[in-house]
């Protein structure tokens, strides 16, 4: 009989996290696709978590789109191709930087108050609540929150790439005078469908990642407040590596096409 | 087991339940009976299974073996409808009164009524809320936050809340915990007129003396996972079994 040595503590709690997370989005998968549908509950999540995001997602991509115009201008006047910024702002953004940096505040805001929403309901009882009240409790909290972030930070991104991209015009006319037609005539000689559909595709796969992550972390959140604390905070460090992965991959994916 | 007189019917009858967590051995072949009309606290140690017991009934944790029966049926055969159904006859109060803290008090008082698929004009659910409220004397609590009630405000609102499909019975977990002793007391003739004002039988997990006292018609002592005895509060103050004798003293 074989006898293997034992695992090292680390690496037997990461095993046993990534298994109880695989179990937990197959039940999402099952829970998911399966009546009663709480529609009113998914509405009013799509309502908290997308259109409440908006403000601090648009003042940031705002931002964003204005600075590194500003950032790039010395450099690109002293190689003489500034005309060029438009189009190179515009796919840096709309390729890349839009959907990382719109999932990264979207994990920041909503992963950590879904993981410390839920996980303070876990242990002030109302998930037992709910369940003696005639509800199930994964339909109602889990499935809706996963989907409301699955289906508004795609929305959220669209937004902020154009609220982005007219932050950059703006930094081009900081220094020279461009008329917005011409801003966008550029942009779009250099862009195409290829550049904007998997980005687009990829950011359903991000606000899948934040959702589902920020609800197991604070389902199975334990040990009263302190454990609340602990799963707001897993859930972004967690959703943000996440994002990550998903991007490299989506990377892989795109290069082969 | 002993019947408060012969023709009381069992609302509630486990047998033989065991329920293990790892190693941990929390109840072992526990025995007990909740008959129609009475108040049976079951009183044991922290940590000795009093929450796991009831929370069996209710059907949020499964027992390991056993059987429990409510109200003539075998909550463990039970599919997610029908255990729906019976959970509308049974109020379950939170030890830490679980209210949505993102709910007023009216939608958590609506809540219960509005998921268990009962079909109730809103004229209806209005009247059953204030009803609710008035039995606990909050009415005027309605359009509150649950953050802005006081401690004894949010377990009389959680209590509404366990009243208001007008349960058979009702399961308390450590109703008094957490509170003064003025408003403890109460809260245990709330529960008292709750009994007799609707008719229900209820079992009371606690450890509060004075709530075992005031409230029980039966304590059953929950020791080493079995029902280690029970009686009247009065008998079992005169016991000398060194088991029993420091939870009275």
């Amino acid at each position: 009989m074989l006898h293997f040595p034992p695992l090292p503590e680390n690496t037997r709690l990461f095993l046993r996290d990534t298994g109880e997370m695989s179990r937990f989005i197959g039940r999402f998968f099952v829970e998911g696709l399966r009546p009663r549908y709480e529609v009113a509950e998914f509405i009013h999540q799509c309502f908290a978590i997308g259109y409440k995001s908006l403000p601090l997602i648009g003042l940031t991509a705002f931002i964003i789109g204005l600075v590194l115009t500003m950032q790039l201008h010395p450099t690109m006047v002293y190689y003489g191709i500034e005309s060029k910024i438009p189009a190179m702002v515009g796919i840096a953004i709309i390729r890349e930087i839009g959907p990382i940096l719109t999932s990264l505040i979207f994990a920041g805001k909503i992963g950590s108050s879904i993981g410390a929403e839920l996980g303070s309901m876990k242990v002030t009882e109302q998930i037992d609540a709910m369940e003696v009240s005639g509800t199930n409790p994964f339909k109602y909290l889990v499935v809706t929150r996963t989907f409301a972030a699955m289906i508004t930070l795609p929305f959220l991104v669209l937004i902020a790439d154009a609220i982005s991209l007219y932050g950059s015009y703006l930094g081009v006319n900081i220094y020279e005078n461009l008329s917005f037609h011409l801003f966008y005539e550029n942009i779009l000689d250099y862009l195409f469908f290829i550049d904007v559909l998997p980005a687009f595709i990829k950011t359903f796969f991000f606000g899948f990642a934040v959702g589902i992550i920020g609800c197991f972390k604070g389902y199975y959140s334990t040990k009263g407040t302190e454990g609340v604390g602990r799963s707001a905070n897993s859930a972004v460090v967690v959703s943000s590596v996440a994002i990550f992965i998903i991007d490299l991959i989506a990377v892989q994916i795109t290069d082969l096409l | 087991m002993k019947k408060p007189n012969d023709t009381a019917v069992a609302v509630i009858r486990i047998q033989n339940l065991c329920k293990s967590f790892g190693t941990n051995k929390v109840l072992d072949q526990f025995n007990l009976e909740l008959y129609q009309g009475e108040s049976l606290v079951v009183l044991g140690r922290s940590g000795s299974g009093k929450s796991v017991l009831i929370k069996c009934i209710i059907g949020l944790i499964e027992p390991d073996q056993g059987s429990i029966e409510v109200l003539g049926q075998n909550a463990l055969a039970l599919d997610n409808v029908e255990l729906d159904k019976m959970r509308t006859k049974i109020g379950f109060l939170f030890q830490s009164n679980a209210l949505y803290d993102s709910m007023t008090v009216r939608e958590n008082l609506e809540f219960p009524l509005r998921r268990h698929s009962i079909n109730l004009s809103q004229e209806s659910v209005n009247q059953l809320v204030m009803e609710a409220l008035e039995s606990v004397g909050l009415e005027h609590t309605v359009d509150l936050m649950p953050s802005e009630l006081s401690g004894g405000m949010r377990k009389r609102i959680a209590l509404a809340r366990t009243l208001i499909l007008k349960p058979e019975i009702i399961l308390y977990d450590e109703p008094t915990t957490g509170l003064d002793a003025i408003t403890s007391l109460e809260i245990i003739s709330l529960m008292k007129s709750i009994n007799e004002r609707y008719h229900t039988s209820s079992i009371i997990i606690t450890h509060d003396m004075k709530c075992v006292k005031l409230a029980a018609d039966r304590v059953a002592i929950l020791i080493d996972g079995k029902c280690y005895t029970e009686g009247t509060y009065d008998t079992l103050r005169q016991s000398t079994d060194e088991k029993i004798h420091p939870f009275f003293q």
